[in-house]
């Protein structure tokens, strides 16, 4: 907790010296030792340490990596796959850190969650959700720049939409993005900058991980209950062992899943087309993004209205960069003084409605925008024959199955031979992906409104007076219902 | 409650199912019957098969497509179709040195005098390239550069089911029809002879440009080209390359009947080795760290368990 007293007391000669003039063994103890812990923290709260691990793992195969990378869109390509073929163990490299990726962003995500269910951005953690939020913000511009490296179709056709995005900025737009890229189109010098950054980037989070635990020993951790620590002595335990254990287990039961990826399926996370060699004469039919940008794909593409004197390409990067943004306010937009969405009945409602909100983003973000939602809904499709008569264009229309065709082929016979007719098949009108994804994107920044708007009106549970309390409460009820009463 | 959280976990799942699923109008690549041998967790490459399929690609593929990212040292090494456990150093192995040697190549190095010589290639050497540049590959080839074949099983969907389906799933020579449109002679393809391939297109005719070929494995949309009810166009799409298998074709050294069957068999084999040649080394390490990882969990679940006994939380 804040201040709490420090318990190290040098042993010997040398540390007793070097206390006094770097305490750092005393820091080391403080922070990662004897650092008071709520007792009650659940499976949910581990996920700060398999973050800390993911870090470790990108950075360390990341350095490797660079070792027989070769930056260059002559060499790019052969590199990697000789990494994989050639350098002992590099498949193994290669793959943990392609895969690492998906496992580092999954876990932030179910950490972004958790810290949203337990109101861990709210006073006093308000500085501390915000550098989470600009770890966040890090990792996607790492995992961007890192994607183009293997210089493949998706590689250089993914990097070539969101640069675009800058362009679509009024003003200074195509200037900004021509600096990004170092010339007018991606070319030698765009890899060389991404592949700069790439390796700069993974240490700024570092650092502002390192701030990250900083502002969270300040406060002190949130727990379950949303109430904070009032008894260091009955309500936390030391950091080491009765965490390091717990998060050891998690890290290792992640892992598991991880290996999983890496060992039995690891090209499943991501795209067939990343396996050619880029080359910008040809675009790949679905331009899709890695999956964790997926929700915020969907919401660029979910806008295609112009609003006023905002283009609709605009407005999509605004509300792109919008839903991000909003997260770094979220401190001041929830009114709510209860924490934890266990005593907040009608929020905890909403809670799960986002989350399954944003999966769905995902699903649009991987859709192709105009196909149908669900296909079985769509009807059949209508046959429309165009021809000219006198001069002008004219359309008939048939409808059903395969007489409709049968109908169609011979009033096209009947029409005179200067008519030219032409058939094709319009598509019956459905619920597409566009629609579900302008739904949804209300429903994202919905979600956001209503938790001002329910912190003012809703009647939380009663919040237990202390996290002992608390505990004492559930164990009661659960020896309650393992010996029933005599 | 309860409800809106299963709702939301079976949401991941669905997602997840959807964003692996691969889209387009193609048909898709089932394996064939009786599965791969090198699938699954435990699955391992049939040696004999990708000599054949090596056979093949030499033989038949590689008149067009290069590999670029082989070397013929890679065909000696464990778990490559010629490794032979007497010879650690592939480079040292007499049957992967006269394999190379068949084939002639230019010197990637220059000789004493500056020149680059003509001579047949080592193990260490890069596959035999059929053309100098991809210009050179387009202009021989009615304008499309034939794909190099080196990472081709992890570049389309369906990986070794995919070339096999698509090298044996081009129309029978019975399929075609030859119909007159504005006085020139043009090739349809009879969709109700496709056997059941191609989608539920009936009874279209498909309009085949000259130079092209239709496969319902390709990727592609055949719309323009279909002459029938709009609504249903054949699955598939064109590709340049005409059929390349024809029984017989090929004689492998060890007697196997050249079927079409059997060669795309060995051959799409041959590529998924080729695409990854250490990817039966990855799954049996994968094994030995998934049960080394099981067993650290199952003993720090004991520690946490000793640890935290006397802690009420």
């Amino acid at each position: 907790m804040s201040g709490h007293e420090s318990s190290y007391t040098p042993t010997n000669a040398f540390t007793r010296w070097l206390d006094t003039r770097l305490p750092i063994i005393r820091f080391a103890q403080d922070t990662a030792i004897n650092f008071p812990t709520p007792k009650n923290l659940n499976y949910w709260y581990t996920f700060g340490g398999i973050l800390a691990v993911c870090l470790a793992v990108q950075i360390i195969t990341g350095i490797i990596l660079a070792m027989h990378y070769e930056a260059s869109v002559n060499g790019a390509f052969a590199s990697v796959e000789r990494i994989m073929r050639d350098v002992p163990y590099g498949w193994l490299l290669r793959y943990i850190h392609a895969n690492g990726a998906s496992m580092f962003f999954l876990a932030v995500y179910i950490h972004m969650f958790r810290g949203l269910y337990y109101g861990s951005y709210k006073a006093p953690r308000e500085v501390l959700w915000i550098l989470g939020c600009v770890i966040y913000l890090l990792m996607m511009a790492t995992a961007f720049l890192g994607y183009m490296l293997p210089w493949g179709q998706m590689s250089f056709h993914g990097a070539n939409v969101i640069t675009g995005l800058f362009g679509a900025i009024p003003l200074i737009g195509e200037s900004l993005q021509t600096w990004i890229l170092g010339g007018p189109s991606i070319g030698n010098q765009t890899l060389q900058r991404f592949f700069s950054l790439h390796y700069l980037l993974p240490f700024m989070i570092a650092a502002v991980v390192i701030l990250h635990i900083w502002a969270l020993h300040v406060p002190g951790n949130n727990n379950p209950t949303g109430v904070e620590v009032q008894d260091v002595e009955k309500e936390t335990v030391p950091f080491h062992p009765y965490y390091t254990v717990k998060d050891a287990f998690a890290i290792v039961i992640y892992f598991l899943m991880f290996a999983l990826f890496v060992f039995y399926a690891p090209n499943v996370l991501g795209h067939a087309d990343n396996y050619v060699e880029a080359n910008p004469l040809v675009t790949p039919a679905h331009i899709v993004p890695e999956w964790y940008l997926l929700p915020f794909y969907a919401i660029l593409r979910a806008i295609t209205f112009d609003l006023g004197p905002i283009p609709a390409k605009l407005l999509g990067v605004i509300f792109m960069f919008a839903a991000i943004a909003v997260l770094f306010v979220l401190p001041w937009l929830d009114t709510s003084k209860v924490k934890s969405m266990r005593y907040r009945p009608v929020a905890k409602q909403f809670f799960f409605g986002f989350v399954a909100t944003c999966m769905l983003l995902g699903w649009c973000g991987a859709s192709v925008p105009t196909d149908p939602v669900i296909k079985a809904l769509q009807g059949q499709p209508t046959l429309v024959v165009t021809y000219t008569e006198n001069g002008s264009e004219v359309t008939s229309e048939y409808k059903g199955g395969g007489e409709a065709y049968e109908d169609a082929k011979s009033f096209m016979e009947t029409l005179p031979a200067d008519a030219s007719p032409s058939l094709s098949a319009v598509p019956a009108p459905t619920f597409q992906f566009k629609h579900l994804s302008l739904i949804l994107t209300f429903c994202y920044f919905g979600y956001f409104i209503i938790l001002f708007f329910i912190g003012l009106t809703e009647k939380p549970k009663d919040v237990p007076e202390s996290i002992h309390k608390s505990i004492l409460k559930r164990h009661k009820a659960s020896t309650a219902t393992a010996i029933p009463a005599e | 409650m309860k409800s809106l959280r299963l709702l939301t976990a079976g949401l991941a799942g669905l997602i997840f199912t959807a964003a692996a699923h691969a889209a387009g109008g193609a048909e898709h690549p089932h394996p064939p019957e009786g599965g791969w041998p090198f699938d699954g967790p435990t699955g391992q490459f049939d040696q004999a098969s990708l000599q054949r399929g090596y056979q093949v690609y030499k033989e038949i593929c590689s008149s067009c497509h290069s590999m670029k990212l082989m070397s013929y040292r890679n065909l000696g090494e464990p778990g490559g179709p010629f490794y032979d456990p007497a010879y650690s150093n592939p480079n040292d192995n007499p049957f992967v040195k006269a394999l190379a040697a068949e084939n002639e190549i230019l010197s990637p190095t220059p000789n004493d005098v500056g020149d680059y010589d003509y001579r047949p290639a080592t193990p260490a050497d890069r596959f035999r390239s059929p053309f100098a540049n991809v210009q050179a590959a387009r202009a021989a080839n009615g304008g499309a550069a034939p794909p190099d074949l080196s990472v081709i099983t992890k570049a389309r969907h369906g990986g070794a089911s995919y070339v096999y389906r698509l090298l044996t799933g081009y129309p029978h020579d019975d399929a075609f029809v030859e119909r007159e449109v504005d006085g020139e002679m043009v090739n349809f393809v009879d969709m109700s002879k496709m056997g059941g391939h191609g989608g539920e297109a009936g009874e279209g005719f498909l309009k085949v440009s000259p130079g092209q070929y239709y496969n319902p494995y390709m990727a592609g949309d055949t719309t323009p080209n279909y002459d029938g009810d709009p609504r249903h166009p054949p699955k598939g799409g064109f590709l340049a390359m005409p059929p390349q298998l024809i029984e017989g074709r090929i004689e492998y050294t060890d007697g196997t009947a050249a079927t079409v069957d059997q060669m795309a068999y060995d051959v799409a084999q041959f590529l998924a080795w080729a695409g990854e040649p250490k990817q039966e080394h990855r799954k049996s390490l994968g094994l030995a760290v998934m049960g080394y990882l099981l067993l650290l969990a199952v003993l720090l679940w004991f520690s946490y368990k000793q640890i935290w006994r006397k802690i009420e939380h």
